[in-house]
């Protein structure tokens, strides 16, 4: 067995089995410690699979920023009962007849349809080189990306593009953008919507007596 | 070994982690472990886009673009969960999904 493929079953039985754990265990804080040992092993993945970047953005977003979020949510909201809420048997069955079926249809859907492509071995350089890409690309650099057609133009509107309709690189730098804009505006309203809201002083009853 | 690692074994681990998630999602009384089968969900993208972004030449850049901003995206997705599942608890003093009925007709 290559050093290859012994790290890849390796990283994947450890990412499978810890998955699995989120889903079975009862108790909250446990489901938390197994999903950060399944996306740590993902980003283990992602380096075998030659992103490099992409699984030091896992790390770092993931692992590291979302996984805290998760963990400082379960810390402010375990009160006792909480912390294991039981499920009833006859929705684990129902939940597990309906998982197994659902893997068991994307598995054969995988199996019976095998994509064949070219996977060239990697080096090194390479790799480098692709995180360089990667970077042209989300700046919209010319040549980053491979060429597309311009689709969805008339043919007589064509000679008014910049490029007389030819085929164009690819770019995300406005998706890029967009993304940044969406996330300052969600944490922007994240912390507005998790603010303590103090209540007003000296009025009899309160707002939202709390429902028990 | 029967076979070098292709892109089935990895489609097939994004599968485990999809139905993990969907599970984790439909049986968790918890609003956060619902929270968690999401991310679940998410991690399963992000690994079936990085392996096409590696077996497929012609998506080499494209795959890992989406699987990044796949990863943003759940990162905001996460801290607004948050937000509304901590709004939740300070008005109710629960996070079980099942008595969040308000809104039901």
């Amino acid at each position: 067995m290559s050093l290859q493929a012994f790290l890849f079953y390796l990283l994947a039985g450890l990412t499978g089995l810890c998955a699995i754990s989120v889903v079975v265990t009862q108790n909250i804080v446990r489901a938390a410690a197994w999903l950060l040992f399944t996306l740590a092993g993902v980003a283990g993945l992602l380096f075998l699979l030659g992103a490099n970047f992409v699984g030091a953005t896992q790390l770092f977003v993931y692992v590291g920023g979302t996984l805290v979020l998760v963990v400082f949510g379960v810390m402010l909201t375990a009160q006792g009962p909480f912390i294991t809420m039981k499920t009833g048997a006859a929705e684990w069955g129902i939940s597990m007849i309906v998982g197994l079926l659902l893997y068991g249809v994307l598995s054969v859907a995988l199996l019976t349809k095998p994509m064949k492509f070219t996977s060239e071995e990697s080096t090194q350089g390479e790799e480098l080189r692709r995180t360089t890409v990667l970077g042209e690309a989300l700046m919209s650099v010319d040549g980053a990306t491979q060429k597309a057609e311009v689709t969805g133009v008339p043919a007589e509107k064509r000679k008014e593009l910049p490029n007389k309709g030819e085929r164009s690189t690819v770019g995300y730098l406005l998706p890029f953008e967009i993304v940044s804009i969406h996330l300052l505006v969600v944490l922007i309203g994240a912390a507005y919507l998790a603010r303590t809201k103090r209540r007003p002083a000296g009025r009899a009853g309160g707002v939202n007596p709390p429902v028990v | 070994m029967p076979e070098a690692i292709g892109l089935n074994h990895y489609l097939l681990l994004g599968a485990i982690l999809f139905v993990c998630g969907a599970v984790c999602m439909a049986t968790k009384r918890n609003a956060i472990g619902v929270l968690m089968g999401v991310e679940l969900v998410l991690n399963g993208a992000t690994v079936n886009f990085v392996a096409f972004a590696h077996f497929n030449p012609a998506f080499a850049v494209e795959g890992q673009v989406f699987a990044l901003f796949v990863i943003v995206m759940a990162a905001a997705e996460a801290a607004i969960a948050l937000a509304i599942v901590l709004n939740f608890y300070n008005n109710h003093l629960t996070v079980d999904v099942d008595t969040a009925e308000e809104l039901k007709g």
